[in-house]
């Protein structure tokens, strides 16, 4: 008896291509500490050759209340989010509730070749942008031919 | 969505982020939340057009020259919500505060609703 399959082409390896294709477009590298995406702040990370930019994206948190901290390589930004709710009436009603509320912490292992003493860091239209540089040392560098 | 929503700036056909909301509703009238992070308050756009209410807002951040993405979560340089009011809601007197990347909307209840741009009152 020959085996004919119900689907013109392999159904589950065109599957298993289009997830690959998808995680690739994405660019999703599995990171030790977990697929941290969907968290609280939502952030990017950028660098140049000169520097390693990241931005968290935490609206409406007072930024004298976030705590930003490198260790051993690590960055963690901390802190807590207050979500104002109006004064509550005998009529009042919750339609929608998506935004986040409450405390988070967020972890982002840096390159090797950052400097942790030249980091700077801004608070503006609710993204906390961190700015660190990296070491001389390892900045591309010309070498003149004599 | 009305035909007469589409009149914004940027063309509905451009792909943008779903802001996060909260909404509340009291006897008075309803107060929304957006997160609308990176947003400057000049590239906030606002509209009500009939019973559709329209939040838009461009994301701009201070990018560093030659800077290349390694990880990006907020992938799109743009936030697009649409809501439809009901007819009870007084679209003449929606109050806006922008402040931190978050919007807060006051709609009071009336009787009508008309097209009107909403003005932003920057704290």
């Amino acid at each position: 008896m020959i085996y004919r399959t119900p689907f013109p082409r392999d159904v589950f390896a065109e599957l298993d291509r289009l997830q690959r294709e998808m995680r690739e477009a994405f660019d999703i590298t599995p990171s030790i500490r977990g697929a941290a995406r969907g968290g609280f702040p939502a952030m990017n990370v950028g660098g140049t050759p000169r520097s390693v930019e990241i931005y968290a994206f935490a609206p409406g948190v007072d930024p004298s209340a976030i705590e930003v901290q490198i260790e051993k390589g690590v960055l963690t930004i901390a802190g807590e989010r207050k979500v104002e709710q109006p004064a509550q009436d005998a009529k009042a009603a919750v339609h929608i509730d998506e935004r986040f509320a409450g405390r988070f912490r967020r972890v982002v292992t840096l390159p090797d070749d950052i400097d942790a003493n030249a980091v700077e860091a801004r608070y503006r239209d609710g993204v906390l942008h961190i700015s660190i540089q990296r070491k001389q040392a390892a900045q591309p560098r010309r070498i003149s031919i004599q | 969505m009305t035909d007469t929503a589409r009149k914004t700036e940027t063309p509905r056909h451009e792909a943008a982020l779903l802001p996060p909301v909260d909404v509340f509703e009291d006897a008075a009238g309803i107060t929304l939340y957006a997160d609308l992070p990176g947003v400057p308050k000049d590239r906030l756009n606002l509209q009500v057009e009939a019973d559709t209410l329209t939040i838009e807002g461009e994301v701009t951040l201070d990018m560093p020259e030659g800077m290349e993405a390694s990880h990006a979560e907020i992938s799109l340089p743009r936030y697009r919500r649409v809501f439809t009011l009901s007819k009870e809601l007084d679209a003449d007197k929606v109050a806006a505060e922008f402040a931190h990347g978050v919007l807060k909307l006051r709609i009071p209840k009336a009787e009508h609703a008309q097209p009107r741009r909403v003005e932003i009152k920057v704290l």
